[in-house]
C-alpha cells in the first residue's frame, strides 16, 4: 500500500479546512504595535449575528473541527457569547484569543464549565514593562486579572499566547513559569510583518542568535509548549518541532475577516490573498472549494515546492522548512518562491538587503484608532547616538493641527 | 496551522482482545487518504492513514474486541501488528477508549 505522505496530501488541500481563523470584529480596546489585522475601530459592514450563525451552520456541514476566534478583541461584540454557544451547540469547537478585557469572574466560570471552548490570553512579555511596550499601558494588568479569574474559576489548561520578539525571547523561562503558576499552557507564536506589524517587524523580530535560542528552548520542551505550528522555518536548525511543518494557507486553514471576506491566512490580509466572501452565492463552502486563488495555493509549483521550484528548491534543508512563511515573504517584499526573511541559513537576510522596502506590498486594510496613534518608532533607536538639534522638524508642533483640518 | 493540544495524564494500555469504541468527544471526518480525527476534550488532531483503519475504527463499537473489528475489515494476520500499533497510538491519545462489555 503506497500512501502519499500527509504533508503531500495537505499541500494539495482538503475538502474542508481542519480549522480556520475567524476575526469577529476589527474593534479593539488596545492598539498593539504588531497587530496582524490593524485593528481598533469596528467596521460598519461587520457580519450580523444571523450571518455569523449561517457561517457556523456551514462549518458544521463541512465538519470544520474548530474555529480560532480573534479580532480585534472578539469579546467586545455584544453577541460574542451567543455565537460561542451557537458554535459549540453545532459541533464547531471554539478557541478564542483575548486580551482579557471581558474575562471577569462570571465569564471565567462560564468558560470553565465548557469542554468545547478554549481560551488564549494574549501576553507579549513576562513583565509589564516588556508587554506594555508592545501591547499598550495597562494591558499586562488586564491579562493578569483575566488569568486570576480563570484560575479562580478552575479553568485548567487555558493558553498564555505570546508573540515572540527580540525583547521577550530572553524571558522564555519566566514566561513558562508564569503560565505554570496558573496551571496554564504556554503558547509561543511567530511575529509576522502583517497589519501594523508591517511597520514594526524590522524593529521587533528576533535576531539570528535569538532564533537559535528559541529553537533550542522549544526543542527541549517538546509538546509541553504549543507553537501554533508557526516555527517550521526554524526546522533546519536540527529537525522539525512537534506539529505540522508546512504552510497551510488555503490548503488546511484560512481566515474569515469581520466583514466576511475570506483570505488564505490570518497574516495575509491583502487583495492578493483574498479568495472571496461568505456573503457571495454559495457562501464559505463555495469560496473554499472553488476559489481560483485557493486552487493556485494548492498547486505546489506556485509555492516553489514543485520539482522545478524556486530559489529554495535546491537547498538541502528545503524538506524541513518548505520555504517558510508566505505572508512573511510577501510583506517584506520577497518573492513567494524564495527564502523566508528569517531563513536560518541567512538567505532571507541577504534577500532583504536587495528588496526595496518602499515597494513591498502594504497591508490592505487599516482599522487603527484615529485618536490614539500607534507609537511606531522611527529614526534612531533609543540609546543610539543623540540627534542633532537641527534634526528637529520645524513644523513638529503643527502636525496635529494640520492632520485634524483634513 | 495549529494542532495545539492540551496535555493529558497517563495513557491507557491498548489490548487487542478487549472491547473499544471511539471517544464520545471525537469527531471523525473521512478524507480521500483515510480520515481526520479531532478530540474536543484534548484538542488533539490525529490522522487515519488509510480507509481500512477508518473502517476498523468506525466498527470498534460493534465488535466484542478490536481483533474481531480488524478481521471483519479484512486485515490479514501479517498486517495485524501494524494495525495494533495504529490503534495503540489512538488509545494513547484518547481518541478511542476501552468499552465496558455487559
Amino acid at each position: 500500500m503506497t500512501v502519499p505522505r500527509l504533508v503531500e496530501q495537505f499541500e494539495l488541500g482538503l475538502d474542508a479546512p481542519i480549522c480556520l481563523t475567524w476575526e469577529l470584529t476589527y474593534a479593539c480596546n488596545l492598539a498593539c504595535v504588531h497587530c496582524l489585522s490593524s485593528s481598533g475601530r469596528r467596521d460598519p459592514r461587520e457580519l450580523t449575528t444571523a450571518e455569523c450563525k449561517d457561517v457556523i451552520d456551514t462549518l458544521q456541514r463541512m465538519q470544520v473541527f474548530y474555529v480560532n476566534i480573534g479580532g480585534g478583541e472578539p469579546t467586545v461584540r455584544p453577541d460574542f457569547w451567543e455565537l460561542v454557544d451557537y458554535a459549540t451547540a453545532h459541533q464547531v469547537g471554539v478557541k478564542f484569543s483575548t486580551n482579557g478585557i471581558k474575562v471577569d469572574a462570571g465569564a471565567a466560570l462560564r468558560l470553565a464549565a465548557s469542554d468545547y471552548v478554549d481560551v488564549q490570553i494574549s501576553l507579549d512579555g513576562a513583565t509589564a514593562e516588556v508587554n506594555d511596550a508592545v501591547r499598550g499601558a495597562g494591558s499586562y494588568a488586564t491579562a493578569v486579572r483575566a488569568m486570576d479569574n480563570l484560575k479562580a474559576a478552575g479553568f485548567a489548561g487555558f493558553k498564555v499566547s505570546v508573540v515572540m520578539t527580540r525583547h521577550n525571547i530572553g524571558q522564555l523561562d519566566q514566561l513558562k513559569a508564569l503560565a505554570d503558576s496558573y496551571g496554564a499552557q504556554l503558547r509561543l507564536t511567530r511575529l509576522r510583518p502583517s497589519g501594523r506589524g508591517a511597520d514594526t517587524w524590522h524593529q521587533l523580530h528576533p535576531e539570528a542568535g535569538q532564533q537559535r535560542q528559541l529553537y533550542d528552548w522549544l526543542a527541549s520542551r517538546g509538546e509541553q509548549v504549543l507553537t501554533g505550528d508557526s516555527f517550521f522555518h526554524l526546522a533546519p536548525y536540527g529537525g522539525p518541532l512537534p506539529g505540522l511543518n508546512l504552510c497551510g494557507a488555503g490548503r488546511v486553514v484560512c481566515l474569515i475577516d469581520p466583514v466576511g471576506d475570506v483570505y488564505a491566512c490570518p497574516f495575509a490580509i491583502h487583495e492578493e490573498f483574498l479568495a472571496g466572501s461568505v456573503r457571495q452565492a454559495g457562501g464559505f463552502e463555495a469560496v473554499w472549494r472553488d476559489s481560483a486563488l485557493f486552487a493556485e495555493l494548492r498547486r505546489p509549483a506556485a509555492r516553489g515546492e514543485g520539482e522545478a521550484g524556486g530559489a529554495c528548491r535546491s537547498c538541502e534543508f528545503f524538506d524541513s522548512c518548505r520555504g517558510g512563511c508566505m505572508a512573511a515573504k510577501f510583506f517584506t517584499g520577497l518573492p513567494l518562491d524564495g527564502p523566508d526573511p528569517e531563513c536560518v541559513r541567512g538567505y532571507g537576510a541577504e534577500a532583504l538587503k536587495a528588496a526595496d522596502p518602499v515597494t513591498a506590498p502594504r497591508p490592505a486594510l487599516d482599522h487603527s484608532h484615529r485618536s490614539a496613534p500607534v507609537p511606531v518608532m522611527i529614526g534612531p533607536r533609543p540609546g543610539g547616538p543623540p540627534g542633532r538639534a537641527c534634526d528637529e522638524n520645524p513644523l513638529a508642533g503643527f502636525a496635529a493641527a494640520a492632520s485634524r483640518s483634513r | 496551522m495549529s494542532t495545539d493540544a492540551r496535555g493529558s495524564g497517563p495513557a491507557p494500555r491498548f489490548d487487542l482482545d478487549r472491547a473499544w469504541c471511539v471517544d464520545d468527544r471525537v469527531a471523525v471526518r473521512p478524507e480521500p487518504f483515510g480520515a481526520l480525527l479531532y478530540h474536543f476534550g484534548t484538542r488533539r488532531l490525529s490522522f487515519l492513514k488509510n480507509t481500512t483503519v477508518l473502517a476498523v475504527v468506525r466498527s470498534l463499537a460493534d465488535h466484542p474486541s478490536a481483533r474481531s473489528a480488524c478481521a471483519a475489515a479484512g486485515v490479514r494476520a501479517a498486517a495485524l501488528p501494524a494495525y495494533e500499533r495504529a490503534l495503540a497510538t489512538l488509545a494513547e491519545s484518547r481518541m478511542i477508549r476501552e468499552r465496558p462489555v455487559s
